[in-house]
């Protein structure tokens, strides 16, 4: 287990510098929007990822609640953090890309404003994380966790409603995508879950390390006879 | 191509955030080992 | 197992009658939202046209940040002399428990509503062009769904350090869409147009929440 991470690694990198060549080079040139677009091909991927990892984040709650394995306790952590970073990640290019194309740094349209909601409920897990001591936090993480998720549909179609009585902002032509663009798309796509796969890999480790290290204070606090515990 | 500060700034920040967090795990682990290092030794 | 609904009747008047005597929440959540009402018309000096457009959120966010006042004190109350724990190693079903607890609060923020309401109405010039039965369904609607979450995260923030800082970090994100109905609905009905979609999105969202939290409570409430 150990090596396969750094060959993980190399392939990973690897994959990434492809990606951006496919971004910036093979991708054709937008029309109207020019290579403001490429954008595109790290803003979308990103997305996907922050949601995939939400979506485990979920998962593994649900199994945390009927299991109560460690395990997976640590997975649905690794997996809020890391795809609250994707998250940002998504919530920073995405005014970036808006103020060349629509003239604006931010609009309340649905896409951004669903985004910053579940970077919201993320941000409230986390809190919860940190804020709750001891052995209950996986139990209440797992709870916060199902009603976040829950809470999602009821985020989109809301958002979606409230939006569709106002005007859109103008978004570039839709149509029939070129076919390199979406392969440029798919192969970022696959980079950067490999990237969050490897992150969140890491962020296991430190966890386990952390929980060890606590356990290590435990024991030498019960062991050292100087100690006040005995 | 182009140049387009836009497009840089997107990808530049894309990757600051990825390294900024992935540095904090890495602080964070360095400081761990040490620690359990010197639980060991007592 | 013991009738669960005795056991909610029984905290349930236990509750209110606590409530009587000191009237604490209620002063406390009615006197918050008066001072919400003042800084906002300082903000704001509106005329009967714009506030029917502002009303609904303003009048929500006072709700909602009173509500919080009261939500902090539900569970506080059972710490004190342990009573929590006894509940917890007593055979009392923790979902009576937590029924009780909703329905007190939704009594409490729904007294509040009804003694601000007119205040509103004053200080904004509030004149509704559709009709009011349909915003007090609204209010009943909307106020459920902070209460049901509300008493659940309260219940979830004792556990933490700093648990009134906790409640609103956790309450206002996952309130976010009911929010969002509740003052897209008040709104549109204000300005007497149809609110239909808002309502059935709160009611759907309160049958949810409310299942949902009922299935948790007793993790919640146990968790060790």
């Amino acid at each position: 287990m150990k090596k396969a991470f750094p060959i993980l690694g190399v392939l990973t990198a690897i994959l990434l510098v492809y990606a951006l060549y496919q971004a910036l080079v093979v991708a054709p040139t937008e029309q109207t929007m020019g290579a403001v677009q490429r954008i595109f091909y790290y803003h979308v991927p990103s997305a996907w990822t922050a949601f995939l990892l939400f979506f485990i984040n979920f998962g593994s709650s649900v199994y945390y609640l009927i299991k109560r394995c460690a395990t997976a306790d640590i997975v649905a952590l690794v997996c809020a953090e890391v795809g609250v970073v994707f998250c940002t990640v998504v919530l920073i290019t995405g005014p970036i890309w808006a103020r060349p194309v629509w003239g604006i740094w931010w609009t309340w349209d649905m896409r951004l404003t669903s985004t910053l909601v579940l970077w919201l409920i993320y941000v409230s897990y986390l809190f919860l994380r940190r804020f709750s001591s001891g052995g209950q936090t996986p139990l209440l993480a797992a709870a916060l966790a199902v009603l976040g998720a829950l809470c999602v549909p009821f985020v989109y179609f809301s958002i979606w409603f409230f939006r569709t009585q106002h005007p859109q902002p103008v978004m570039g032509g839709g149509g029939s995508i070129d076919p390199r663009m979406m392969h440029a798309l798919l192969i970022n796509w696959l980079a950067f879950s490999c990237f969050a796969f490897l992150v969140c890999w890491s962020r296991y480790r430190l966890e386990k390390l952390s929980r060890e290290v606590d356990e290590a204070h435990a024991m030498q606090s019960l062991l050292d006879p100087g100690g006040r515990a005995l | 191509m182009k140049g387009n500060p836009y497009l840089f700034a997107a990808y530049a920040v894309t990757w600051i955030i990825h390294i900024a967090y992935i540095s904090t795990i890495v602080a964070r682990y360095s400081r761990l080992k040490r620690e359990i290092a010197e639980l060991k030794k007592k | 197992m013991s009738a669960p609904s005795g056991i909610t009747r029984v905290t349930l008047l236990k509750d209110l009658r606590l409530e009587w005597r000191s009237k604490d929440a209620v002063n406390s959540m009615l006197f918050f939202s008066l001072l919400v009402v003042v800084v906002f018309s300082f903000s704001f000096d509106p005329s009967a046209e714009e506030s029917r457009q502002i009303a609904g959120g303003l009048i929500w966010v006072a709700f909602l940040f009173a509500a919080v006042v009261a939500l902090n004190q539900t569970w506080a109350r059972e710490i004190r002399n342990q009573v929590l724990d006894a509940y917890r190693v007593s055979p009392a079903p923790a979902n009576s428990l937590f029924t009780a607890k909703v329905v007190g609060n939704f009594i409490f923020v729904s007294v509040l509503e009804a003694l601000m309401t007119p205040l509103f109405v004053v200080f904004y010039r509030l004149r509704s062009l559709g009709p009011v039965w349909q915003l007090a369904l609204v209010a009943a609607l909307g106020t459920w769904a902070l209460v049901v979450n509300g008493t659940f995260f309260a219940a979830m923030s004792l556990r933490t350090r700093s648990r009134e800082i906790m409640l609103p970090l956790l309450l206002f994100p996952i309130s976010i869409p009911a929010l969002l109905a509740m003052v897209q609905a008040t709104t549109a009905i204000l300005n007497g147009e149809g609110a239909r979609f808002w309502m059935a999105l709160l009611a759907s969202y309160d049958l949810v929440f409310t299942t949902v939290c009922l299935l948790l409570f007793e993790t919640v409430l146990n968790a060790e």
